[in-house]
Formats: C-alpha cells, sequence, structure tokens
C-alpha cells in the first residue's frame, strides 16, 4: 500500500520503557510499600458449596504480631452492601454465609510481616454444612443445586436488567440470534452434521500474580492495584462506599502480564475494606497457586450443527454455546454475548441460530482472557468445517474459500463486514503451508499431517477512550491516559499516534501511566480495543492541540503557516517560559445494540479481529506422543503502526494458545484444584516453540482506524487450536473433541479406533 | 519467636550487614530487607526463574536460596550488571534490541540466566540455548526474541 513515508507511523520504534525493563527498574505494585503498611493473607474455604456453620479466628487473633482477623461481619461496618462485580453484583468481598467454590476467600489476617500473617491463617478452621455442588456447565443448566439464590445484575449494562430478581437458575445470561430460517435449511440440505466440542479451564497466570495496595484515610482512598481497568475500578469503588469518584484514586504503573485476568475488579475491593476497616495501607499480593482462585477462562461446550448442500455451500448453521462461569458473573455474561454473536464463524450463511448461556457453577470465576471467548468457539466451528469438507472429499481449504464472509456482507447479526482481512488471511496461511504441494505423510509408526483454520471476533462496544495532549512550555509534551502499559507496547504506539500529529519524535514524548486523578477515563486496556479506541482518541486530541496552537499564533498576529517554535510562542505570549496548550478528545465508535429477540444489529462491532493459522504436526502412533513441527499465524492488525511490537504480540499470543492448545488444564478431583501450581500446571517453556514458527499480518488496512491501525493482541489465539486438532486429524484420523490435546486423549482415540480400546480414564 | 542471626552479604560489591530470621531467602533480603526490586517473585516455589540472580557466578533461584546460605559469597544482581544510566551489559542490549520481553516482570531473571548461561558455554546454538534456558518462563512468549538475543551476546562474547 502505497503510503508517504512518515518518521513515527509504520516504524519499530522501540518500546519507550524498554530500558527500564532491561535493567530491572520498572516500577510494578509487587514493589510498594507505604509507611504503616499492613499484609493480608487469605483462609480459603477447603469445600466447593457449603452453608459456613462458625469460623474461629482466635488463635489467630492470638498469634503475636497479628494486627487483627478480618472477617464479612467486620466489613460490612465499612461496606454496609458489600457485593461487586461489573456484570452482577453478586461476589461478596469475604464470603458472606455460604462458599461457593473450593478456594473461595473467608477471612483475611493482617500483620505488618507478611509471614506471620501467613502463619496465622494456618490457624484459622472453619465449619461447614456442605452442600451438593454442581461443576459442569451442561449439568449446571438444568440442575436442582443452585449456586445463586437470586441474580443481582448491576444496574451498568441495561441488557441484563431483565433478569433481575430471578430465582430458580443457574443461567446468569441468555443470548439468541435468529437469521433466516434454519430449520427449513436443514430440511432442504443435501446433508446435515451436528458436533459438540468443549474447551477446559485454563488461567492467565500472569508472572507477576494479582497485587493491590489501599490506602484510605480522611474519606479518602488511594489504590495502588496492576489493574488493566482503573477507570472502572474508581466507579466500582465508590459505588461501594457512597462516595463521590473524585475521593477515589486510582493509580496503576507497569502490569507484569494481565491478558483479560486483572480487568474490572479484582483484589481492589478486598484491599480497600482492609484499609477502612484497618485504618492503614493494606497490601495483598497473591501467590502464584491463589491466581487460581481468583478469576480463569470459561470452559464452554457447544453443539454446532450444520446444513451443507452438495457443491459445499452451508445453508443452514445452529449454535448451542454454553459457558461455565463459575461461581461469580464477573465478566461472563459479556463473554456470552459477545462470542455467542460470532459463534457461527466467518462464514456467509442464510440461516443462523444461536443460543449462548452462561451458567453458574461451584468452581473459581471465570472472566475475560485473551481472545474474549473467540478461541473456544472457533475451536469448535473450524473442526466442525474440517469434518464436515472430510465427509464431502472437499480441499479444506476451497470449502472454507466457498463459504468465507467477503467485506460488504451481512454477518449474522446483520452487520456489513468491512476490513476484514479473511480470505487473505487464510490464503496466506495455505500459502506459507505450501498447501498445494502434496505431504511427506510418512508410514509406519511415525505419521504426519497438517492442519488449517480461520476465525474472527468482534469488539467489545460501546465503550469510551479519553486523551489528553498536554504541550509545555518548551514545547515537550505529555500524553496522558489511562491505557494500561503491560506489555503489548500501547505507551510506544500512542505515542507514535500523538508524534504523527505533532510532527514530533515519539521517544520525546512522555506517556503519563494511570492515575484516575490525572489522566481521563478510559474503558479498560482490553479485547484489542487500545489501539483502534484510544488510537483514536489521542490522535484527536493531538489534532485538538495543533489547533489550538494555531490559534495562539493567530491571536499573537502571525501570518498563517509561519511556523514559529512552540518555545518562541508560548513566550511571546506569557512573556517567559510558562503556560500549556492542553488538547483533549474522547472516542466511541458508533454502534447499535442487538435487538433482544432476534440479536440483530446493524453496527455490531467497531472492527473485527481476524486470524488464521495452520499447523504441521508429526504423531508417534505407538504413545500418541506429537511434535508440533510448524506453526503459521497469520492476523489482519490493520496498518502495523509498529511492526515490530505487533510481531511479537502476534507470536506472544500464539504461544500462550498453544499451552491452552496442547497442556494447559485445570484440573478437579470432587471441585477441588489438584494442580494449581507451575510444576503440575504446564505453561510453554522455551523447549515448546515449534521449530518452524511463523508469525505474520497481511497487508491490510482499517480504514476508521488511527492511520489506519487496529488490535493486534488476540488475533493469533483464535484459530490456533483448531489448526493443530485438524492437523492431528489429518495425520492419524482420529478427532479429539476436547481440549487440550494430549498424547494421552490421541492414544486413546488410536487404540478406540483400531477395535482395541482402552479402560477407563 | 525464632532467634534472628546477623549475616553479611556482598551484594553487587557491596557489603551489607542484616539481622533477620534465619528463614529468610536470599529473594526476600534483597527485596524487602535492601530495597533491591529488580529481582523478581512469581511463583516463589523455584518453578519460574523469575527471582534468578548470581552466587559466586553462578545463577541461583534466590526463592529456594536462604539469604545466610549466601553470606560472605558474592551475589549480583540485575541492578549489579551496569552501572545506572551507564552502558548496558551486553546482554541487556540483545535483549533491548531483540525486543526480547513485554511486560518486563520476568526479565531480569532471563537476563541474570542468560548471562550465566554464556558464561557456562551453553549457548553454542539454539538448541542449547533452548535447554539451558528452559527454566525461565515468559508467559507473554517472547521467547524466539529471547534466543535471538541470547545468540547475538554468546556470539559477541566470543
Amino acid at each position: 500500500m502505497a503510503r508517504t513515508a512518515s518518521r513515527n507511523i509504520g516504524q519499530s520504534i522501540p518500546r519507550l520503557e524498554a530500558r527500564e525493563k532491561v535493567t530491572g527498574r520498572a516500577e510494578y505494585v509487587h514493589h510498594l510499600r507505604l509507611p504503616g503498611m499492613l499484609y493480608g493473607k487469605i483462609f480459603r474455604s477447603t469445600v466447593p458449596h457449603a452453608r459456613i456453620k462458625s469460623v474461629d479466628v482466635s488463635a489467630a487473633q492470638a498469634l503475636e504480631g497479628v494486627y487483627r482477623v478480618v472477617t464479612i461481619d467486620d466489613i460490612r461496618e465499612a461496606i454496609p452492601h458489600p457485593y461487586y462485580g461489573p456484570a452482577f453484583h453478586d461476589q461478596p468481598i469475604l464470603a458472606d454465609g455460604k462458599v461457593r467454590f473450593a478456594g473461595e476467600p473467608v477471612a483475611v489476617v493482617l500483620a505488618a510481616d507478611p509471614h506471620i500473617a501467613q502463619e496465622a491463617v494456618g490457624l484459622i478452621s472453619a465449619e461447614y454444612e456442605e452442600l451438593p455442588a454442581v461443576f459442569d456447565e451442561v449439568e449446571a443448566m438444568s440442575s436442582d443445586v443452585l449456586v445463586h439464590d437470586v441474580l443481582k445484575p448491576a444496574a451498568t449494562f441495561p441488557d441484563l436488567k431483565h433478569l433481575a430478581g430471578r430465582t430458580g437458575t443457574n443461567v446468569a445470561l441468555d443470548y439468541h440470534l435468529l437469521r433466516g430460517d434454519p430449520e427449513a435449511g436443514f430440511a432442504a440440505a443435501d446433508h446435515v452434521f451436528e458436533h459438540t466440542y468443549r474447551s477446559q479451564q485454563v488461567m492467565h497466570i500472569p508472572m507477576e500474580p494479582f497485587v493491590s495496595v489501599a490506602d484510605a484515610a480522611d474519606g479518602r482512598l488511594t489504590l495502588h492495584t496492576a489493574s488493566q481497568s482503573p477507570s472502572f475500578v474508581r466507579i466500582e469503588i465508590a459505588r461501594l462506599l457512597g462516595w463521590p469518584e473524585n475521593r477515589v484514586r486510582v493509580k496503576v504503573p507497569y502490569l507484569g502480564g494481565g491478558f483479560g485476568g486483572k480487568l474490572y475488579i479484582k483484589l481492589e475491593a478486598l484491599v480497600t475494606a482492609l484499609s477502612l476497616v484497618a485504618r492503614r495501607p493494606v497490601k495483598v499480593a497473591l501467590t502464584m497457586e491463589e491466581q487460581f482462585f481468583m478469576v480463569t477462562r470459561h470452559p464452554c461446550t457447544f453443539t454446532i450443527k450444520s446444513g451443507v448442500n452438495k457443491d459445499g455451500t452451508i445453508v443452514a448453521r445452529t449454535c448451542k454455546v454454553v459457558w461455565n462461569g463459575g461461581a461469580y458473573a464477573d465478566i461472563g455474561p459479556r463473554v456470552t454475548q459477545k462470542a455467542g454473536f460470532t459463534s457461527a464463524g466467518p462464514y456467509d450463511i442464510e440461516n443462523v441460530e444461536i443460543h449462548s448461556y452462561a451458567v453458574y457453577t461451584n468452581r473459581p470465576p471465570c472472566g475475560a482472557l485473551r481472545g474474549f471467548g473467540a478461541p473456544q468457539t472457533a475451536w469448535a466451528y473450524e473442526c466442525h468445517m474440517d469434518e464436515i469438507a472430510e465427509a464431502l472429499g472437499m480441499d479444506k481449504v476451497a470449502f472454507r474459500r466457498k463459504n468465507l464472509l467477503q467485506n460488504g456482507r451481512p454477518q449474522a447479526t446483520g452487520t456489513i463486514v468491512q476490513d476484514a482481512a479473511l480470505e487473505q488471511a487464510l490464503d496466506q496461511v495455505a500459502d506459507r503451508l505450501n498447501w498445494n504441494e502434496p505431504l511427506d505423510r510418512g508410514d509406519g509408526r511415525i505419521r504426519r499431517g497438517r492442519g488449517i483454520a480461520v476465525g474472527f471476533k468482534g469488539i467489545t462496544a460501546p465503550t469510551t477512550s479519553v486523551a489528553i495532549v498536554n504541550l509545555y512550555a518548551d514545547g515537550s509534551c505529555g500524553l496522558y491516559i489511562s491505557t494500561v502499559e503491560m506489555g503489548q507496547g500501547s505507551d510506544t504506539v500512542m505515542a507514535q499516534i500523538a508524534a504523527e500529529v505533532l510532527d514530533m519524535d515519539a521517544a520525546a514524548i512522555k506517556v503519563v501511566h494511570p492515575d484516575t486523578d490525572v489522566t481521563p477515563y478510559d474503558m479498560g486496556t482490553l479485547g484489542s480495543r487500545s489501539t483502534f479506541h484510544m488510537g483514536t482518541a489521542v490522535r484527536l486530541a493531538a489534532e485538538d492541540a495543533r489547533k489550538k496552537i494555531a490559534e495562539l499564533a493567530r491571536e499573537l498576529g502571525l501570518p498563517e503557516g509561519s511556523n514559529l517554535p512552540l518555545p518562541e510562542l508560548f513566550r511571546r505570549k506569557y512573556g517567559m517560559q510558562a503556560g500549556n496548550i492542553i488538547g483533549t478528545a474522547s472516542f466511541i465508535p458508533k454502534y447499535e445494540k442487538p435487538d433482544a429477540e432476534t440479536g440483530h444489529s446493524r453496527n455490531a462491532t467497531p472492527f473485527w479481529g481476524v486470524g488464521a493459522s495452520g499447523a504441521e504436526v508429526e504423531v508417534d502412533t505407538e504413545t500418541g506422543h506429537y511434535r508440533i513441527t510448524k506453526l503459521v499465524n497469520v492476523a489482519d492488525v490493520g496498518t502495523a503502526l509498529n511492526p515490530k511490537l505487533v510481531q511479537v504480540q502476534l507470536s506472544g499470543a500464539g504461544i500462550m494458545q498453544l499451552g491452552f492448545t496442547t497442556t494447559e488444564e485445570m484440573v478437579y478431583r470432587d471441585g477441588q484444584l489438584t494442580n494449581g501450581s507451575l510444576a503440575d500446571y504446564k505453561i510453554p517453556t522455551l523447549l515448546d516453540i515449534p521449530p518452524e514458527f511463523i508469525n505474520e499480518h497481511v497487508d491490510s488496512e482499517q480504514k476508521d482506524g488511527p492511520f489506519g491501525g487496529k488490535g493486534a493482541g488476540e488475533s493469533t489465539t483464535i484459530a490456533l487450536s483448531p489448526a493443530i486438532g485438524n492437523a492431528l486429524f489429518d495425520a492419524v484420523g482420529v478427532r479429539l473433541t476436547d481440549l487440550p490435546l494430549t498424547p494421552e486423549k490421541i492414544f486413546r482415540a488410536l487404540c478406540e479406533a483400531n477395535g482395541t480400546p482402552l479402560a477407563g480414564e | 519467636m525464632t532467634t534472628e542471626i546477623t549475616i553479611e552479604l556482598d551484594i553487587n560489591g557491596r557489603s551489607e550487614t542484616l539481622t533477620l530470621d534465619p528463614r529468610v531467602t536470599l529473594l526476600d533480603a534483597l527485596r524487602e530487607h535492601l530495597g533491591l526490586t529488580g529481582t523478581k517473585k512469581g511463583c516463589d516455589q523455584g518453578q519460574c526463574g523469575a527471582c534468578t540472580v548470581h552466587v559466586d557466578g553462578a545463577r541461583v533461584l534466590s526463592c529456594l536460596t536462604l539469604a545466610a546460605q549466601a553470606a560472605g559469597r558474592p551475589v549480583t544482581t540485575i541492578e549489579g550488571l551496569s552501572a545506572p544510566g551507564g552502558e548496558l551489559h551486553p546482554v541487556q542490549a540483545a535483549f533491548l534490541e531483540h525486543d526480547a520481553f513485554q511486560c518486563g516482570y520476568c526479565t531480569p531473571g532471563q537476563i541474570m540466566s542468560a548471562v550465566a548461561c554464556i558464561r557456562e558455554g551453553h549457548a553454542g546454538s539454539d538448541e542449547e540455548i533452548r535447554e539451558y534456558m528452559a527454566g525461565n518462563l515468559c508467559r507473554c512468549g517472547a521467547y524466539p526474541h529471547i534466543v535471538a538475543a541470547v545468540r547475538q551476546a554468546a556470539e559477541m562474547a566470543s
């Protein structure tokens, strides 16, 4: 694409914070110590579902060095209605009469020495009256076991209002879409296929575990927190306290990883309550194991049915997607809706019906995780696509290409697809895999195969970003934004956008990190939205600053285009080095809420995230072990504003999804997590990277994005799992329907296929 | 209460005298007692490598090392690798050049591990680098870039 050369846009400018990070000087909440600060350590439930009969804290309280032990009764003194959450106000700050998952916080010990606090936690005991529990999302749909007696939606989401006060159900949201007449489509189709696929529960595992510090004093509160959404934290804490927003200050330095885990509200309500109760600053820092009890990714059971004609045209599709939300809704209802509306896949299908359900169970809560449900849905629809192509004897790429949504065509919601490089991404993966060349499939024990998949995602909407550009009297620039730098490179890209408008060097711009007393509102650093939303706000704010520079020049009687250096303008105006020029802007993209009955919307998403993946595998048929010998991910990121940062994002997201595909799974026995450590829950290491590992973006442009750009953080998570699942099938002819794809599952399936099934699991 | 002990630590060429509980790990001594927060606490169980430092020039997991075990032995942390504001250590420079990190939390451990890996003679090939750096986890998945950075630094050192 021909563009004028720019010194900022499209340049691989090194991260602004690179030197801080390689010298160990980058600031994280984990380092923070305030005068008089207490550490909180959490006593957690040992049962998944129970009424609390009693909690005995006396021995803990008596331990020398313990400041105080806190339960929900103490917290009520500071916060009379101690229930929080972004979608539902369903989560108590500490267990309130009942526990709903094993690992739920029941009490907190406060001490100046964290080791004493930890020792005291071991002296607390609780008595429970155990209740029957439900763990599986499909069972929970119709179970007599109710996780919550009554649904309590938050006021923030108008489309959840109708659920208020509902009883006798575990279903926290149902999203429906109907387009055309699927039943008639099935009746007329040459073939009908139906399959069910499952995704497992996994966790973000940021290397910096969750950590928050609260300092409440004299009717004011400062929170230092590893959060991806400081503005939301401020609003939700102000609501809990009944205070105006301006008395709650939320500061966020760098994050040691987030991946969707550190969104909305996590430890912030707890540390706030503890600080109010203790009248001292309080820090709570989770251990690696405790992270598994904070938030996780939704397990999902997805039944998909398609009517297909002989020529390979998909004429009808129905999707039933059940999301296991765990004990508290967190942002699950949004995952249900957003991933729900794309769950029929990036295909042009006349008749579509979707039912997507968020369901409470007695597991740790599930929320947002890189992809916001899209990887779970793509796992199903892209395996399903291969199974259909296989049955029809069609080439897997040709079958997809025949049905792929083209720009200008309506997606299932009715939204016209624009700037979604689906076909380009698919073709680029096929090209990198040499799809049209024969593959050496091996013979004997080792068999080879390859697989391909493509997917897309909608973006959370409607959401707002606000930016402030501050030009100082010496002409230097500060950029005030609440976007959280957690490794994705937002500081650098936002500086590049501002610098492009202001004709400066990005490296000369100071990005001021989130501090809600200083930086303006942003909905959150999530769902690939920052480049598009905040990037646009930054561009507009910088343009506003330019306009004000021009106004000042006119005011000083300078001719148009005189281009007097900024410091000189300030000197002429104020007689010395003084003053500021402040440019501001906010951005909210166009959006139309889906119709409650039909799920239709003319504008369901600000843009489309697009990812395609391909894999070559080598399977040992005697053991089920396999190697991924080649892995290709191609994403549509619009214009790559910083190609190097885009590259690291695409490859990093791919590696994370590789873990979710091959090894990672939270394993339970009777509701108890049995592998909550990095020794037992295996995330990818250097040894797990495929020898050929290609990550690219297509040449494309998001026309309404800032300088053509859009988000890049999630695209390579979408299609990776089915690409590997499809490659395994291609190699050895067995279809795995449940993630993760372990050697044991392959071996069992091979034994089954050979007529010698193994005994139970 | 446990009786406290007084130990002398040699951290980045400076002698530091600490009086602490004998159960205090080297990691907590560095972070909590000496304010050297460059070394990171990830899992605190020897499973992630974020806390890697050098003792007697060899890499150790400071979360599994008692401070008392390091008494009298030279300890190097990320803060000791280059002077503040000064020229970066070649491994730090290579990490910066190859964008071998994202969030930066595991990075000090990765860099300390890489410096030792090269010194041990275990950075002769990409396979060797992968094997001998595999104990340092990076959830952001900067692994390909880490290998490239270590390879470049190793080539410069040889």
